[in-house]
Protein backbone atom coordinates (compact mmCIF):
# COMPACT_ATOMS: atom_id res chain seq x y z
CA UNK A 1 0.00 0.00 0.00
CA UNK A 2 1.31 3.48 -0.85
CA UNK A 3 2.22 6.03 1.78
CA UNK A 4 0.25 9.29 1.70
CA UNK A 5 2.01 11.03 4.57
CA UNK A 6 5.57 10.38 5.65
CA UNK A 7 7.18 12.45 8.39
CA UNK A 8 10.58 11.63 9.72
CA UNK A 9 12.40 13.04 12.75
CA UNK A 10 10.56 16.38 12.70
CA UNK A 11 12.02 18.94 15.07
CA UNK A 12 10.46 22.31 15.83
CA UNK A 13 11.61 24.74 18.48
CA UNK A 14 10.05 28.02 19.50
CA UNK A 15 12.02 30.80 21.13
CA UNK A 16 13.36 30.93 23.77
CA UNK A 17 13.77 27.16 24.06
CA UNK A 18 10.45 25.36 23.75
CA UNK A 19 10.94 22.12 21.88
CA UNK A 20 7.48 21.54 20.40
CA UNK A 21 8.56 18.62 18.24
CA UNK A 22 11.47 16.43 19.26
CA UNK A 23 12.06 13.94 16.48
CA UNK A 24 8.47 13.09 15.57
CA UNK A 25 8.00 10.47 12.88
CA UNK A 26 4.85 9.01 11.44
CA UNK A 27 3.61 7.28 8.35
CA UNK A 28 0.06 7.18 7.01
CA UNK A 29 -1.09 4.70 4.38
CA UNK A 30 -3.14 5.95 1.44
CA UNK A 31 -6.87 5.72 1.94
CA UNK A 32 -6.79 5.30 5.71
CA UNK A 33 -7.78 7.42 8.68
CA UNK A 34 -4.94 8.21 11.05
CA UNK A 35 -5.52 9.86 14.43
CA UNK A 36 -3.04 11.91 16.46
CA UNK A 37 -3.84 11.87 20.15
CA UNK A 38 -2.12 13.57 23.01
CA UNK A 39 -2.40 16.17 25.75
CA UNK A 40 -2.45 19.89 25.01
CA UNK A 41 0.97 21.11 23.93
CA UNK A 42 2.09 17.61 22.94
CA UNK A 43 2.84 18.71 19.39
CA UNK A 44 -0.29 17.61 17.49
CA UNK A 45 -1.12 20.99 16.01
CA UNK A 46 2.53 21.78 15.30
CA UNK A 47 2.72 18.54 13.32
CA UNK A 48 -0.37 19.48 11.32
CA UNK A 49 1.00 22.98 10.67
CA UNK A 50 4.23 21.53 9.29
CA UNK A 51 2.52 18.89 7.15
CA UNK A 52 0.12 21.48 5.71
CA UNK A 53 3.03 23.85 4.79
CA UNK A 54 1.82 26.53 7.19
CA UNK A 55 4.96 26.22 9.27
CA UNK A 56 8.47 24.90 8.59
CA UNK A 57 10.27 22.29 10.64
CA UNK A 58 13.73 23.13 11.97
CA UNK A 59 14.82 19.57 11.32
CA UNK A 60 13.63 16.38 9.70
CA UNK A 61 11.65 15.96 6.52
CA UNK A 62 8.09 15.33 5.42
CA UNK A 63 6.32 14.27 2.27
CA UNK A 64 2.58 14.61 1.70
CA UNK A 65 0.94 12.96 -1.31
CA UNK A 66 4.47 12.14 -2.44
CA UNK A 67 5.56 15.80 -2.44
CA UNK A 68 8.23 17.26 -0.17
CA UNK A 69 6.71 20.00 2.00
CA UNK A 70 9.84 22.17 1.87
CA UNK A 71 10.77 21.68 -1.78
CA UNK A 72 7.31 22.20 -3.26
CA UNK A 73 4.90 23.72 -0.74
CA UNK A 74 2.55 24.92 -3.50
CA UNK A 75 2.33 21.38 -4.86
CA UNK A 76 1.41 20.11 -1.41
CA UNK A 77 -1.22 22.85 -1.01
CA UNK A 78 -2.86 21.73 -4.25
CA UNK A 79 -3.02 18.14 -3.03
CA UNK A 80 -4.35 18.70 0.49
CA UNK A 81 -7.49 19.91 2.19
CA UNK A 82 -7.16 21.54 5.59
CA UNK A 83 -9.79 22.03 8.25
CA UNK A 84 -8.18 23.97 11.07
CA UNK A 85 -8.97 24.04 14.74
CA UNK A 86 -10.51 27.48 14.37
CA UNK A 87 -13.27 28.21 11.90
CA UNK A 88 -11.67 29.09 8.62
CA UNK A 89 -14.73 30.74 7.13
CA UNK A 90 -15.35 34.46 6.82
CA UNK A 91 -18.21 35.29 9.22
CA UNK A 92 -19.25 38.36 7.21
CA UNK A 93 -19.68 36.40 3.97
CA UNK A 94 -22.41 33.90 3.13
CA UNK A 95 -21.79 30.18 2.92
CA UNK A 96 -21.93 30.31 -0.87
CA UNK A 97 -19.49 33.24 -1.04
CA UNK A 98 -17.04 31.45 1.26
CA UNK A 99 -17.12 28.35 -0.91
CA UNK A 100 -16.80 30.33 -4.13
CA UNK A 101 -13.76 32.24 -2.84
CA UNK A 102 -12.10 29.01 -1.75
CA UNK A 103 -12.63 27.65 -5.29
CA UNK A 104 -10.87 30.72 -6.69
CA UNK A 105 -7.96 30.16 -4.31
CA UNK A 106 -7.56 26.74 -5.91
CA UNK A 107 -7.79 28.17 -9.40
CA UNK A 108 -11.32 26.87 -9.98
CA UNK A 109 -13.67 29.48 -11.41
CA UNK A 110 -16.71 30.08 -13.56
CA UNK A 111 -19.20 27.31 -14.27
CA UNK A 112 -17.01 24.62 -12.72
CA UNK A 113 -16.78 26.61 -9.48
CA UNK A 114 -20.55 27.20 -9.37
CA UNK A 115 -21.21 23.50 -9.89
CA UNK A 116 -18.82 22.46 -7.12
CA UNK A 117 -20.21 25.05 -4.70
CA UNK A 118 -23.72 23.78 -5.41
CA UNK A 119 -22.68 20.16 -4.83
CA UNK A 120 -20.87 21.06 -1.61
CA UNK A 121 -23.88 22.94 -0.24
CA UNK A 122 -26.14 20.01 -1.06
CA UNK A 123 -23.94 17.26 0.31
CA UNK A 124 -23.32 19.10 3.59
CA UNK A 125 -26.95 20.07 4.07
CA UNK A 126 -26.30 23.79 3.81
CA UNK A 127 -28.49 24.65 0.82
CA UNK A 128 -31.13 26.38 2.94
CA UNK A 129 -28.45 28.55 4.54
CA UNK A 130 -26.38 29.22 1.40
CA UNK A 131 -27.28 32.92 1.20
CA UNK A 132 -27.01 33.57 4.93
CA UNK A 133 -23.92 35.07 6.50
CA UNK A 134 -21.81 32.52 8.32
CA UNK A 135 -21.96 34.44 11.60
CA UNK A 136 -25.61 33.37 11.83
CA UNK A 137 -24.70 29.66 11.51
CA UNK A 138 -24.78 27.21 14.41
CA UNK A 139 -21.52 25.59 15.50
CA UNK A 140 -22.37 22.38 13.66
CA UNK A 141 -23.25 24.23 10.45
CA UNK A 142 -20.00 26.21 10.58
CA UNK A 143 -18.04 23.01 11.05
CA UNK A 144 -19.79 21.38 8.08
CA UNK A 145 -18.97 24.46 5.99
CA UNK A 146 -15.32 24.24 7.11
CA UNK A 147 -15.14 20.63 5.93
CA UNK A 148 -16.95 21.47 2.69
CA UNK A 149 -14.40 24.23 2.03
CA UNK A 150 -11.57 21.79 2.62
CA UNK A 151 -12.97 19.35 0.06
CA UNK A 152 -13.91 21.62 -2.87
CA UNK A 153 -10.78 20.89 -4.88
CA UNK A 154 -11.04 17.13 -4.23
CA UNK A 155 -7.83 16.75 -2.25
CA UNK A 156 -5.95 13.47 -1.94
CA UNK A 157 -5.14 14.06 1.71
CA UNK A 158 -7.40 15.76 4.24
CA UNK A 159 -6.18 17.24 7.54
CA UNK A 160 -8.73 17.69 10.29
CA UNK A 161 -7.45 19.50 13.38
CA UNK A 162 -9.88 18.66 16.19
CA UNK A 163 -12.87 18.45 13.86
CA UNK A 164 -15.50 17.83 16.53
CA UNK A 165 -14.28 20.00 19.41
CA UNK A 166 -17.16 22.11 20.65
CA UNK A 167 -19.84 20.19 18.76
CA UNK A 168 -22.89 18.74 20.47
CA UNK A 169 -23.20 14.93 20.43
CA UNK A 170 -25.58 14.92 17.49
CA UNK A 171 -23.36 17.12 15.33
CA UNK A 172 -20.36 15.05 16.38
CA UNK A 173 -22.01 11.79 15.29
CA UNK A 174 -22.91 13.39 11.98
CA UNK A 175 -19.30 14.54 11.46
CA UNK A 176 -18.07 11.03 12.24
CA UNK A 177 -20.34 9.55 9.59
CA UNK A 178 -19.08 12.10 7.08
CA UNK A 179 -15.42 11.36 7.86
CA UNK A 180 -16.03 7.62 7.49
CA UNK A 181 -17.81 8.18 4.20
CA UNK A 182 -14.89 10.21 2.83
CA UNK A 183 -12.42 7.47 3.67
CA UNK A 184 -14.63 4.61 2.44
CA UNK A 185 -16.25 6.05 -0.68
CA UNK A 186 -13.76 8.71 -1.77
CA UNK A 187 -10.73 6.70 -0.68
CA UNK A 188 -9.29 9.81 0.85
CA UNK A 189 -6.39 9.75 3.28
CA UNK A 190 -7.36 11.55 6.47
CA UNK A 191 -5.14 12.69 9.30
CA UNK A 192 -7.09 13.95 12.27
CA UNK A 193 -6.06 15.25 15.66
CA UNK A 194 -8.47 14.79 18.47
CA UNK A 195 -9.01 15.15 22.19
CA UNK A 196 -11.58 12.38 22.19
CA UNK A 197 -10.30 8.86 22.61
CA UNK A 198 -13.61 7.41 21.50
CA UNK A 199 -13.30 9.41 18.28
CA UNK A 200 -9.90 7.92 17.50
CA UNK A 201 -11.12 4.48 18.55
CA UNK A 202 -14.10 4.60 16.27
CA UNK A 203 -12.64 6.31 13.18
CA UNK A 204 -8.95 5.57 12.95
CA UNK A 205 -7.39 2.45 11.54
CA UNK A 206 -4.07 3.64 12.96
CA UNK A 207 -3.37 6.07 15.76
CA UNK A 208 -0.36 7.64 17.39
CA UNK A 209 -0.20 9.04 20.90
CA UNK A 210 2.05 12.10 20.97
CA UNK A 211 3.68 13.45 24.10
CA UNK A 212 6.59 15.84 24.55
CA UNK A 213 6.92 16.33 20.81
CA UNK A 214 7.38 12.68 19.87
CA UNK A 215 5.24 9.65 19.19
CA UNK A 216 5.16 7.54 22.32
CA UNK A 217 3.07 4.71 20.91
CA UNK A 218 1.60 3.91 17.53
CA UNK A 219 -0.64 1.19 16.17
CA UNK A 220 -4.15 0.08 15.38
CA UNK A 221 -6.56 0.81 18.26
CA UNK A 222 -7.26 -2.91 18.69
CA UNK A 223 -3.55 -3.78 18.82
CA UNK A 224 -2.81 -1.18 21.47
CA UNK A 225 -5.42 -2.53 23.83
CA UNK A 226 -4.30 -5.56 25.76
CA UNK A 227 -5.23 -7.51 28.84
CA UNK A 228 -3.15 -5.14 30.94
CA UNK A 229 -4.58 -2.00 29.35
CA UNK A 230 -7.96 -2.99 28.00
CA UNK A 231 -9.15 0.45 26.99
CA UNK A 232 -7.64 3.38 25.08
CA UNK A 233 -7.97 5.42 28.28
CA UNK A 234 -5.69 2.97 30.02
CA UNK A 235 -3.24 2.91 27.10
CA UNK A 236 -3.20 6.69 27.10
CA UNK A 237 -2.61 6.89 30.84
CA UNK A 238 0.16 4.32 30.65
CA UNK A 239 2.05 6.12 27.87
CA UNK A 240 1.58 9.74 28.84
CA UNK A 241 1.39 9.36 32.60
CA UNK A 242 -1.71 11.49 32.47
CA UNK A 243 -5.41 10.91 32.57
CA UNK A 244 -7.02 11.90 29.34
CA UNK A 245 -8.81 15.21 29.84
CA UNK A 246 -12.02 13.87 28.37
CA UNK A 247 -11.59 10.39 29.71
CA UNK A 248 -14.09 8.61 31.81
CA UNK A 249 -11.82 8.84 34.84
CA UNK A 250 -13.49 6.10 36.80
CA UNK A 251 -13.30 3.73 33.85
CA UNK A 252 -9.62 4.40 33.31
CA UNK A 253 -8.71 3.93 36.94
CA UNK A 254 -10.88 0.88 37.18
CA UNK A 255 -9.19 -0.58 34.12
CA UNK A 256 -5.82 -0.33 35.82
CA UNK B 1 -4.51 35.55 -15.21
CA UNK B 2 -5.27 33.42 -12.17
CA UNK B 3 -3.40 36.01 -10.10
CA UNK B 4 -5.54 38.84 -11.41
CA UNK B 5 -8.72 36.81 -10.79
CA UNK B 6 -7.66 35.95 -7.26
CA UNK B 7 -6.78 39.58 -6.51
CA UNK B 8 -10.18 40.72 -7.73
CA UNK B 9 -12.00 38.04 -5.71
CA UNK B 10 -10.21 39.19 -2.56
CA UNK B 11 -11.23 42.77 -3.38
CA UNK B 12 -14.85 41.67 -3.86
CA UNK B 13 -14.82 40.10 -0.40
CA UNK B 14 -14.37 43.62 1.01
CA UNK B 15 -16.75 45.23 -1.47
CA UNK B 16 -19.58 42.84 -0.47
CA UNK B 17 -19.19 43.82 3.19
CA UNK B 18 -19.23 47.50 2.21
CA UNK B 19 -22.36 47.06 0.06
CA UNK B 20 -24.12 45.33 2.97
CA UNK B 21 -23.07 48.03 5.43
CA UNK B 22 -22.67 51.27 3.47
CA UNK B 23 -23.04 53.18 6.74
CA UNK B 24 -19.41 52.24 7.39
CA UNK B 25 -18.36 54.58 4.60
CA UNK B 26 -20.23 57.40 6.30
CA UNK B 27 -18.60 56.68 9.66
CA UNK B 28 -15.10 56.81 8.18
CA UNK B 29 -16.02 60.06 6.41
CA UNK B 30 -16.98 61.94 9.57
CA UNK B 31 -13.34 62.61 10.43
CA UNK B 32 -12.30 64.23 7.12
CA UNK B 33 -15.56 66.17 7.06
CA UNK B 34 -14.80 67.55 10.50
CA UNK B 35 -11.23 68.40 9.45
CA UNK B 36 -12.46 70.18 6.37
CA UNK B 37 -15.07 72.19 8.28
CA UNK B 38 -12.96 72.92 11.37
CA UNK B 39 -9.59 73.55 9.75
CA UNK B 40 -11.34 75.51 7.03
CA UNK B 41 -12.95 77.79 9.59
CA UNK B 42 -10.06 77.89 12.07
CA UNK B 43 -7.35 78.79 9.60
CA UNK B 44 -9.42 80.92 7.22
CA UNK B 45 -7.24 83.95 7.97
CA UNK B 46 -4.16 82.16 6.60
CA UNK B 47 -5.17 83.29 3.14
CA UNK B 48 -4.56 86.91 4.25
CA UNK B 49 -0.98 86.28 5.48
CA UNK B 50 1.50 88.17 3.33
CA UNK B 51 3.23 85.70 1.05
CA UNK B 52 0.26 83.30 0.82
CA UNK B 53 -0.33 82.71 -2.83
CA UNK B 54 -3.51 81.63 -4.48
CA UNK B 55 -7.13 82.10 -3.50
CA UNK B 56 -9.07 81.11 -0.43
CA UNK B 57 -7.88 78.72 2.27
CA UNK B 58 -10.54 76.15 1.31
CA UNK B 59 -8.89 75.96 -2.13
CA UNK B 60 -5.57 75.32 -0.46
CA UNK B 61 -6.93 72.95 2.19
CA UNK B 62 -9.08 70.59 0.08
CA UNK B 63 -6.21 68.62 -1.54
CA UNK B 64 -4.56 68.45 1.89
CA UNK B 65 -7.66 66.94 3.49
CA UNK B 66 -8.00 64.46 0.62
CA UNK B 67 -4.45 63.11 1.08
CA UNK B 68 -4.87 63.11 4.86
CA UNK B 69 -8.01 61.02 4.55
CA UNK B 70 -6.17 58.68 2.17
CA UNK B 71 -3.48 57.79 4.71
CA UNK B 72 -5.78 57.60 7.69
CA UNK B 73 -8.32 55.46 5.84
CA UNK B 74 -5.61 53.20 4.38
CA UNK B 75 -4.01 52.82 7.80
CA UNK B 76 -6.88 50.63 9.01
CA UNK B 77 -6.59 48.13 6.15
CA UNK B 78 -4.53 45.70 8.23
CA UNK B 79 -7.39 45.27 10.72
CA UNK B 80 -8.98 42.82 8.30
CA UNK B 81 -5.93 40.56 8.40
CA UNK B 82 -5.79 40.68 12.20
CA UNK B 83 -9.40 39.45 12.26
CA UNK B 84 -8.52 36.82 9.65
CA UNK B 85 -5.61 35.62 11.80
CA UNK B 86 -7.72 35.47 14.96
CA UNK B 87 -10.61 33.73 13.20
CA UNK B 88 -8.53 31.06 11.44
CA UNK B 89 -9.25 32.52 7.99
CA UNK B 90 -5.60 33.45 7.44
CA UNK B 91 -4.30 29.95 8.10
CA UNK B 92 -6.92 28.50 5.77
CA UNK B 93 -5.90 30.92 3.01
CA UNK B 94 -2.19 30.24 3.53
CA UNK B 95 -2.64 26.46 3.30
CA UNK B 96 -4.32 26.95 -0.09
CA UNK B 97 -2.27 27.54 -3.25
CA UNK B 98 -3.57 31.11 -3.57
CA UNK B 99 -0.98 33.61 -4.80
CA UNK B 100 0.22 35.51 -1.68
CA UNK B 101 0.37 38.74 -3.65
CA UNK B 102 -3.39 38.50 -4.25
CA UNK B 103 -4.12 38.53 -0.51
CA UNK B 104 -2.29 41.85 -0.15
CA UNK B 105 -3.15 43.40 -3.51
CA UNK B 106 -6.83 42.47 -3.18
CA UNK B 107 -7.24 44.19 0.17
CA UNK B 108 -5.15 47.17 -1.02
CA UNK B 109 -7.35 47.55 -4.08
CA UNK B 110 -10.41 47.51 -1.84
CA UNK B 111 -8.82 50.22 0.33
CA UNK B 112 -8.13 52.29 -2.79
CA UNK B 113 -11.74 51.92 -3.95
CA UNK B 114 -13.03 53.26 -0.63
CA UNK B 115 -10.49 56.12 -0.75
CA UNK B 116 -11.66 57.04 -4.26
CA UNK B 117 -15.28 57.20 -3.07
CA UNK B 118 -14.36 59.15 0.06
CA UNK B 119 -12.14 61.58 -1.87
CA UNK B 120 -14.87 62.26 -4.40
CA UNK B 121 -17.38 62.97 -1.63
CA UNK B 122 -14.96 65.32 0.15
CA UNK B 123 -14.23 67.09 -3.14
CA UNK B 124 -17.99 67.60 -3.59
CA UNK B 125 -18.37 68.90 -0.04
CA UNK B 126 -15.49 71.35 -0.62
CA UNK B 127 -17.20 72.49 -3.80
CA UNK B 128 -20.31 73.26 -1.76
CA UNK B 129 -18.08 75.20 0.66
CA UNK B 130 -16.84 77.35 -2.20
CA UNK B 131 -13.70 75.58 -3.44
CA UNK B 132 -12.70 76.73 -6.89
CA UNK B 133 -11.34 73.84 -8.97
CA UNK B 134 -9.28 75.66 -11.58
CA UNK B 135 -8.05 72.30 -12.90
CA UNK B 136 -11.62 71.21 -13.63
CA UNK B 137 -12.91 67.65 -13.37
CA UNK B 138 -9.68 66.30 -14.86
CA UNK B 139 -7.65 68.02 -12.17
CA UNK B 140 -9.84 66.56 -9.43
CA UNK B 141 -9.46 63.11 -10.98
CA UNK B 142 -5.67 63.46 -10.88
CA UNK B 143 -5.91 64.47 -7.22
CA UNK B 144 -7.98 61.34 -6.54
CA UNK B 145 -5.48 59.12 -8.39
CA UNK B 146 -2.64 60.61 -6.32
CA UNK B 147 -4.62 59.97 -3.12
CA UNK B 148 -5.30 56.40 -4.30
CA UNK B 149 -1.61 55.66 -4.93
CA UNK B 150 -0.62 57.17 -1.59
CA UNK B 151 -3.38 55.14 0.07
CA UNK B 152 -2.20 51.96 -1.70
CA UNK B 153 1.28 52.38 -0.21
CA UNK B 154 -0.08 52.95 3.29
CA UNK B 155 -2.59 50.11 2.98
CA UNK B 156 0.27 47.72 2.17
CA UNK B 157 2.29 49.00 5.13
CA UNK B 158 -0.75 48.53 7.35
CA UNK B 159 -1.21 44.97 6.08
CA UNK B 160 2.45 44.15 6.61
CA UNK B 161 2.45 45.55 10.13
CA UNK B 162 -0.77 43.68 10.95
CA UNK B 163 0.56 40.34 9.74
CA UNK B 164 3.87 40.79 11.58
CA UNK B 165 2.48 42.00 14.92
CA UNK B 166 -1.07 40.52 14.86
CA UNK B 167 -2.17 43.18 17.34
CA UNK B 168 -4.93 45.73 16.96
CA UNK B 169 -3.26 47.98 19.54
CA UNK B 170 -0.06 48.17 17.48
CA UNK B 171 -1.98 49.16 14.39
CA UNK B 172 -4.03 51.77 16.24
CA UNK B 173 -0.81 53.15 17.74
CA UNK B 174 0.93 53.23 14.38
CA UNK B 175 -1.94 55.02 12.63
CA UNK B 176 -2.18 57.69 15.32
CA UNK B 177 1.61 58.07 15.45
CA UNK B 178 1.91 58.50 11.70
CA UNK B 179 -1.10 60.38 10.30
CA UNK B 180 -0.79 63.74 12.05
CA UNK B 181 3.03 64.11 11.94
CA UNK B 182 3.18 63.22 8.25
CA UNK B 183 0.34 65.67 7.57
CA UNK B 184 2.01 68.48 9.52
CA UNK B 185 5.38 67.75 7.88
CA UNK B 186 3.84 68.44 4.49
CA UNK B 187 2.07 71.18 2.62
CA UNK B 188 -1.31 69.60 3.37
CA UNK B 189 -2.40 72.39 5.73
CA UNK B 190 0.15 75.14 5.18
CA UNK B 191 1.99 76.64 2.25
CA UNK B 192 5.63 75.51 2.19
CA UNK B 193 7.10 79.04 1.86
CA UNK B 194 5.50 79.91 5.21
CA UNK B 195 6.86 76.99 7.27
CA UNK B 196 10.28 76.61 8.97
CA UNK B 197 13.12 75.54 6.68
CA UNK B 198 13.60 72.19 8.43
CA UNK B 199 9.97 71.20 7.81
CA UNK B 200 10.43 72.16 4.16
CA UNK B 201 13.51 69.95 4.03
CA UNK B 202 11.74 66.97 5.59
CA UNK B 203 8.67 67.46 3.43
CA UNK B 204 10.68 66.84 0.26
CA UNK B 205 10.93 63.18 1.30
CA UNK B 206 7.40 62.89 2.64
CA UNK B 207 5.04 60.98 0.30
CA UNK B 208 2.09 62.84 1.84
CA UNK B 209 3.67 66.05 0.61
CA UNK B 210 4.26 64.60 -2.86
CA UNK B 211 0.55 63.84 -3.15
CA UNK B 212 -0.59 67.13 -1.57
CA UNK B 213 1.58 69.36 -3.78
CA UNK B 214 0.88 67.52 -7.01
CA UNK B 215 -2.83 67.21 -6.17
CA UNK B 216 -3.08 70.91 -5.45
CA UNK B 217 -1.28 71.76 -8.66
CA UNK B 218 -3.63 69.55 -10.69
CA UNK B 219 -6.95 70.44 -9.09
CA UNK B 220 -6.55 74.00 -7.85
CA UNK B 221 -3.88 75.73 -9.89
CA UNK B 222 -2.51 75.93 -13.35
CA UNK B 223 -1.26 72.37 -13.64
CA UNK B 224 2.51 71.81 -13.47
CA UNK B 225 2.90 68.62 -15.49
CA UNK B 226 6.50 68.12 -14.45
CA UNK B 227 5.57 68.13 -10.78
CA UNK B 228 2.41 66.04 -11.23
CA UNK B 229 4.07 63.47 -13.49
CA UNK B 230 7.10 62.98 -11.27
CA UNK B 231 4.99 62.67 -8.12
CA UNK B 232 2.65 60.18 -9.80
CA UNK B 233 5.72 58.13 -10.70
CA UNK B 234 7.23 58.35 -7.21
CA UNK B 235 3.96 57.36 -5.54
CA UNK B 236 3.40 54.46 -7.95
CA UNK B 237 6.93 53.18 -7.25
CA UNK B 238 6.37 53.55 -3.50
CA UNK B 239 3.06 51.66 -3.72
CA UNK B 240 4.80 48.84 -5.59
CA UNK B 241 7.69 48.59 -3.10
CA UNK B 242 5.28 48.59 -0.14
CA UNK B 243 3.19 45.92 -1.88
CA UNK B 244 6.21 43.64 -2.30
CA UNK B 245 7.23 44.17 1.34
CA UNK B 246 3.71 43.44 2.60
CA UNK B 247 3.55 40.24 0.54
CA UNK B 248 6.84 39.12 2.09
CA UNK B 249 5.34 39.62 5.54
CA UNK B 250 3.32 36.41 5.00
CA UNK B 251 6.58 34.44 4.91
CA UNK B 252 7.68 36.05 8.16
CA UNK B 253 4.28 35.20 9.68
CA UNK B 254 4.59 31.57 8.61
CA UNK B 255 8.15 31.36 9.95
CA UNK B 256 6.83 32.45 13.34
CA UNK B 257 4.19 29.70 13.48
Amino acid sequence: MATAIEASALVKTYPPDVRALDGLSLSVQTGTIFALLGPNGAGKSTTVRILTTLSRADGGSARVAGIDVLEDPVGVRQAIGVVGQKHGSDPEATGRENLALQCEFHGISGREARARVGEALASFGLEHAAERRVKTYSGGMQRRLDVAMGLLHRPQVLFLDEPTTGLDPEARAEMWREIERLADEEEMTILLTTHYLEEADRLASQLAIVDGGRVVVEGAPAELKSETWPSLEAVYLHHTGRLHEHADTEGAVHAI
Amino acid sequence: MTRVRQTWQVTMRGVRVLVRQPAYLGITLTQPIIWLLLFGALFKAIATIPGFRGGSYIDFLTPGIVVMLAISSAGWTGMGFIEDINGGVMDRMLTSPVWRGALNAGTVLYAVLTIVIQSALIALLALALGADYKGGVGGVLILIVLAGLLGAAFASLSNGLAVLTRQRETLIGAVSAVVLPLTFLSSALMQQSLVPAWIRAVAKFNPVNWAAQAGRSAAMEHIDWGLVGSRLGLLAALALVCGVLATRAFDAYQRSL
